[in-house]
This record gives structure tokens, C-alpha cells and sequence, in this order.
């Protein structure tokens, strides 16, 4: 175990130490190579001039050449696979897109992309609002915004076997170590195979997204809702509003761009989700969705990236127009 | 005031609001709380009682057999077999007993059963029986019984000292960390030279390769994999070096996490004072000397920030793991050998939960140390979007 922590702290140690010599160095390089220098006849050349310029590129060029390398040439080379075939050899045209429109994992994909898209941003705005305004309005709130807000630091694949416990299933007349099995039998009912109970058990997947993502919404709209001001709301007081027309008429319509912004950002998260399908059901049961199928033909015998370009480029064309509106939308933010 | 609950002192709404609060935070509690208890269960408990029954003492059905005729000796003219039904060193005791499978309950633990031979069994509290005859026993296999045991709560780290030697989770813990670590600084380190190139230094150009670097926050991950992974290859096999390394993902990560570091440091660093740079400019001071002794440390909230989120986007990182990564032992990380349990030993609860919470841990603690910087890294991070 030692051995293996010292191994790794060295890798770690060399990693960071190489990329720390490369700003050092090549800073002092230039320093000593365009150095001023004195002529023999008592000349002074001052090389600041080919300094200045030089200097700004040894700082950005690291990042430049890895953006480079690892998002911008994928990009291209993604969109011309997709019309190559498994192996990004033959140039096949259309071939790849014409395959997905007709293959039912594709469609089952689709279908399913929309339905997450639907109910986890709105259920987790919904929640998330929820818990937001009841929490402000009891002591022990924050406390409860902790809990909620947990699952946050989880990891998919760990919420994963945290719910593939919640939904276990025991045949026959052995007790449920599953909690929602427990519940089910204790109210007299029978126990389920809920993973493998096909369009249902999309919404099992669900959940579990929604547990995490709720927090998130949570913390936002806390803050939105207190950038409210206390006169429009204690004005509707006086008009004799009740709570729920307060929160309805006055509350929702003013942090209504949190909303949208909430919604939109959980929005990307659901279109790229993968890591839950894979852990929980790995798309059987019809439960596939895009970015495993993408992962699965990259994959699936030896690979086939014609196909697995395609899907990847399908996620693409759907998160691109939300996340240049989700930027757009940061930047406004942070000029104010 | 009037519409009061006299008792709790609340009005209808409140409590209404204090009840439906109370309810999403167990629902939200819940699931974690069990993965947690059950990890510290014994493993043959986990699997026959649900992890709620884990503080009460829980009963089971179990059937012993008494020893063979081998066994038995001679005391006082009769022939007895003596032995215990529970193992030493287990908590376990007994409630009743009986001789037929449907009537457990028959025999309180001291009473002496008679069989229709005339035979005479007791089993004693402790596991203990004492099988008594007239006549020698003639028993091959010994005789059964049945009786119900009581098993008290008990919970050990029995299952984590389990996952850390046999599964080889420990391993996986620190391959976690050797991929974490660089995958958040490298990043931090090759943005904040650049955030600080794109703010305070001129260069032809600089705003528009800006926009395009903030543009890529747009590609998703998985555009990006599959030509990635077909260069790794070719670059393995060219170089004759392996595929999948350390060096590998961690530039994999740097590459994904620099639009956003990029785009947050440079912000932060174009909204301190200008008079402070140009007054540290005129006493002398060169670009490098600038940024490593006066714009680094001032920049610290925004480093902590995505240092932050971006080390926890990499701890739970699958896909780029599954895809950049190899499987063996000395690459696999946690989340990777979770998935890998999860279909190796889908029924092993007592190692599936253990090994989860060892993966949750690191996070948790992140989450609690500093939970102010995990929001605000968070916030930040919800451009990236996942």
C-alpha cells in the first residue's frame, strides 16, 4: 500500500513539476536569449521590443495547443467519421445517418432523451423551488438545504448502487432488503422487478437524477428568492394576498430568468446523462438513452465509430443552441 | 394569535410546511443512510433483513443437526451426544425450539423435549444441546432440529477491511487520487498563465482567440472521444507506448476543464485594479514576476473555486475514465471498479455498499470542510453543464 502511494505521489509530483519547469524555463530562456546586450563600440540594443512580443505566446500557447488537440480537431474529426465507416476508412456518405433514423436502439434513444428532457428539469426545478421557500421560512432550513443539497457531491455511479439498493428486489417469500420493495409489501403489495418493468422503469432512472440535481436548483433559487424585494411582497400582504398567491403572483414571475437558467443548465446535464443508464441497466429493458449508445457502438465489437460519430454529433446539434444561450446569459450576468 | 395548533404552537400552514420539509429531507436522507448502515452490517444479515431492521435484534429460522453416533458417550448408564448449534464467538442465541420444521416455537430454550422414541433432547440458550438415550444412538448423520435464533445488532468495519484487501478498492483510492491531483492543477496552472495573457498582456489577437477559447465551452464530451481515443491508439502503437495512462487523462481532463478555467480566471483577473499592476510595472517588475508574486495570490478565491469543482468533476468522472483508462489494477478508479462490481458482484451488497462509500467519502468531506467554495465552484460550473 505504501509502495503504491509513494508510486503515485511520484507520478503526481513529476506531472505537476514538468508543467511548473516549462513556465519557469521558458521564461528565463528568453530572458537570456533576447537579452539586452552592449556592443563593443559602447552600444546599448534594448530587446524588450522582441520580449513583449514574445512573451504573451509562452503563456497562452500550453493552453492554446491543448484546446487545440483535445476540442477542436475531435470536433472535425468526429463529423468526418460520421460519414465514414466502423473503422474511418470508406467513405460511406450518408450512410450512418440514414442507419440511425431506422434503428430502433436509436429511436428507443430518442424517445427516451425526450422524456428525461421533460420530467427531470421540471421536476427538479419544481423541488428544488419547493424545498427553496420552505426552508427560508423555518429555523432549521439550513439544515435542510444541506441534506437536499448532498447528493450534489455523489457521484452518478455511486448514487447508482445507493438506488440499485433502494430498488432491490428479493424473489419468493424472503424479506425485501430493498426499501421500496419493503414499502411496497408492507402496504400489501407485491414486490417488483422495477428495473426491468419497460417504459417505468425509465422514471426509476429518473429519480435517481433528479435526487442529485435538486440541490442545485435549491441553492439557486434560495438566493433568487431573496433577491426579491421584501416591499413588493409585503405590499401584496396588505392587498390581503394569501402566501400561496404571493409566491405564485409575485415571488415566481421575478426570478423567472432563474428558472429558465436552472432549467436550461439541468437541460445539458440530461442530454449528456450516461453514467446512470450504464451502472443501472446499460440501456436494456428499453431504458437506452443517446450518450450510452454513443458509448456502446464506440465500443461494441472492436468498435464502430461511423456510428458512434454520429450519435456523438446528434448530442452535439442538441446541446450546442442551449449552451451558447446559457453563456450568453453568464456573460450578461457577470457585466452587470 | 387566533388559528393557532394550541399544542404545537404553530399555525395549520406552518405546520403543513415544517411536515412537507421534514418528508423531502427523509426521502432524500433515506437512501444514503441506508447504503451507509448496511456497509457496517454483518454480510449474511445484509441479505435476509432489510437495513432498517439493523438496530433491533432480528430473528431468524435456522435448523441444526446434533453429531453423529460417533459422537456419542456413555454417562450414567445412558448414551449421550453433546455439542453446540451456534459457533463460538457469535452473539447469536436461542428462542425456542422443536423438532418439527413447522413448530419452532414449541420448546422455550432449558425444556427438555421428548421424542416419540423416548429419546430426550435440550439446547440451551446459549447453543448448547445435550442429546439423551437409553439405548446406544445409531444416527449416521446425526438427528435435526429446528429453532429460532436471535441475532443482536451488530456492526463492524469487517466489510471495509474486506473491499480494501480482497477487492482491491484501497488500490483504486489511490489511482483516484493520482488521476484527481494533476487533473485539477495542470489545468488551474496552464489557465491562470493564459487568464493572465488574456487580460493583462497585448498581443495580436487576444480578443478574438478569447471568444473562441469561451466558444469551446459549447463542444460536449462526447464529440471529442472518439478521435481522442483513435489518436491514443495510433500514438501507442507508432511510439510503442501503452494507450492508457496517467499522462493520458490527465491532459484528456486538462483540455476539457481549461475553456471553462480559462474563461472564470481571466474574468477575475480583468476585475482587479489596474492601478495595481501598472504601479508594480513601474517598480520594475517583469510579466512572470507580476503574475507568480502578485495575480496568483490575489486570485485565490477563483482558484479555490474551480479547483473545487473541477477536482470533483474528475473524482466522479466515469466516462473519461472508462474511455482514457485502462482496467487493470494499477489504472482502475473508483467509479470505473464500481461499475466493474456492480456487474461482478451485483448480489455482494456487503462489498457493493462498503466500496460505494469509500468512493462517496472524499466528496462528502470536500463537501462539508468547505461548502461555501463547493457551492460557489458549483455555480460557476454550471456553464461546463456536466
Amino acid at each position: 500500500m505504501l509502495q503504491q502511494i509513494l508510486n503515485a505521489a511520484l507520478v503526481v509530483g513529476a506531472g505537476i513539476g514538468v508543467s511548473i519547469f516549462y513556465y519557469v524555463g521558458s521564461n528565463v530562456l528568453l530572458d537570456r536569449l533576447a537579452a539586452d546586450s552592449v556592443r563593443a563600440d559602447g552600444t546599448h540594443i534594448a530587446r524588450d521590443r522582441i520580449r513583449t512580443a514574445i512573451r504573451p505566446w509562452l503563456f497562452v500557447s500550453p493552453a492554446l495547443i491543448i484546446l487545440v488537440i483535445y476540442l477542436v480537431y475531435p470536433v472535425f474529426e468526429t463529423a468526418r467519421l460520421s460519414l465514414f465507416d466502423r473503422s474511418g476508412s470508406q467513405f460511406i456518405g450518408l450512410s450512418n445517418y440514414l442507419w440511425a433514423l431506422r434503428d430502433p436502439d436509436f429511436q428507443q434513444s430518442i424517445l427516451n432523451n425526450l422524456m428525461w428532457l421533460v420530467i427531470v428539469p421540471s421536476m427538479c426545478t419544481a423541488l428544488g423551488l419547493l424545498v427553496a421557500v420552505l426552508a427560508d421560512r423555518l429555523k432549521w432550513g439550513p439544515i435542510a438545504k444541506s441534506l437536499i443539497f448532498l447528493p450534489m457531491a455523489i457521484s452518478f455511479v455511486g448514487a447508482s448502487v445507493i438506488w440499485k439498493f433502494v430498488y432491490d428486489f428479493r424473489a419468493g417469500d424472503s424479506p425485501q432488503i430493498g426499501i421500496l420493495n419493503a414499502v411496497v409489501v408492507a402496504l400489501g403489495g407485491e414486490p417488483q422487478t422495477w428495473m426491468a418493468i419497460p417504459f417505468w422503469n425509465n422514471f426509476f432512472l429518473m429519480a435517481i437524477l433528479v435526487w442529485i440535481q435538486t440541490g442545485f436548483a435549491m441553492v439557486i433559487f434560495s438566493a433568487a428568492l431573496r433577491g426579491v424585494p421584501e416591499e413588493t411582497v409585503e405590499a401584496a400582504r396588505i392587498d390581503g394576498a394569501s402566501e400561496i398567491q404571493i409566491f405564485f403572483r409575485i415571488m415566481i414571475p421575478q426570478i423567472m430568468t432563474t428558472i429558465v437558467v436552472v432549467w436550461t443548465t439541468i437541460t445539458i446535464i440530461v442530454l449528456k446523462i450516461f453514467d446512470i443508464v450504464l451502472a443501472m441497466t446499460n440501456g436494456q429493458w428499453d431504458t437506452e438513452i443517446l450518450a450510452n449508445l454513443m458509448f456502446d457502438w464506440m465500443f461494441r465489437g472492436g468498435g464502430d465509430f461511423g456510428r458512434g460519430s454520429t450519435i456523438a454529433l446528434v448530442i452535439m446539434v442538441a446541446v450546442v443552441p442551449i449552451m451558447i444561450w446559457n453563456i450568453k446569459r453568464f456573460k450578461a450576468e457577470e457585466d452587470l | 394569535m387566533s388559528g393557532k395548533i394550541p399544542f404545537l404552537n404553530m399555525s395549520p400552514g406552518r405546520l403543513a410546511a415544517t411536515l412537507l420539509l421534514l418528508f423531502l429531507c427523509l426521502i432524500w436522507t433515506i437512501p444514503t443512510a441506508g447504503l451507509f448502515i448496511s456497509s457496517l452490517r454483518d454480510k449474511d444479515q445484509l441479505i435476509i433483513s432489510g437495513w432498517w431492521t439493523a438496530l433491533i435484534t432480528t430473528e431468524r429460522n435456522e435448523r441444526g443437526r446434533t453429531g453423529p453416533s460417533d459422537a456419542q458417550f456413555e454417562r450414567e448408564g445412558e448414551f449421550v451426544i453433546a455439542g453446540s448449534f451456534i459457533p463460538e464467538g457469535s452473539s447469536k442465541s436461542i428462542l425456542s425450539f422443536g423438532d418439527q420444521q413447522n413448530d419452532l416455537g414449541a420448546y422455550q430454550p432449558g425444556e427438555t423435549l421428548v421424542r416419540g422414541d423416548g429419546k430426550r433432547f435440550t439446547l440451551w440458550e446459549d447453543g448448547s444441546y445435550e442429546y439423551v438415550s437409553a439405548i446406544p444412538f445409531d444416527l449416521q448423520r446425526g438427528q435435526r432440529f429446528f429453532f429460532v435464533a436471535t441475532i443482536p445488532p451488530t456492526f463492524s468495519l469487517a466489510n471495509y477491511r474486506e473491499v480494501l484487501t480482497s477487492e482491491k478498492i484501497g488500490q483504486s483510492f489511490v489511482n483516484t487520487f493520482t488521476v484527481a491531483i494533476p487533473a485539477t492543477i495542470i489545468p488551474i496552472l496552464i489557465a491562470a498563465f493564459a487568464a493572465y495573457a488574456f487580460s493583462w498582456m497585448k498581443f495580436p489577437g487576444r480578443q478574438l482567440i478569447f471568444v473562441f477559447v469561451v466558444g469551446l465551452l459549447v463542444v460536449p464530451l462526447q464529440m471529442t472521444l472518439i478521435p481522442l481515443l483513435r489518436m491514443y491508439n495510433t500514438l501507442g502503437s507508432v511510439l510503442g507506448i501503452e494507450a492508457k495512462s496517467y499522462i493520458g487523462i490527465w491532459l484528456a481532463h486538462t483540455g476539457f476543464g481549461l475553456p471553462l478555467a480559462i474563461y472564470l480566471l481571466r474574468n477575475y483577473m480583468t476585475s482587479l485594479p489596474r492601478d495595481l499592476i501598472e504601479s508594480a510595472k513601474i517598480d520594475g517588475a517583469s510579466h512572470f514576476q507580476i503574475f507568480s508574486k502578485l495575480l496568483l495570490p490575489l486570485s485565490i478565491p477563483a482558484l479555490a473555486s474551480f479547483a473545487i469543482f473541477q477536482f470533483l468533476w474528475v473524482w466522479n468522472d466515469l466516462l473519461v475514465a472508462l474511455v482514457f483508462l485502462g482496467k487493470r489494477d494499477d489504472q482502475i478508479v473508483l467509479t470505473s471498479k464500481l461499475r466493474e462490481l456492480l456487474g461482478s458482484r451485483g448480489e455482494n451488497w456487503e462489498i457493493l455498499t462498503s466500496s460505494a462509500f469509500i468512493s462517496i467519502i472524499v466528496p462528502l468531506v470536500v463537501f462539508f470542510a468547505l461548502q461555501r467554495y463547493f457551492v460557489r465552484g458549483l455555480l460557476a460550473g454550471s456553464v461546463k453543464g456536466g
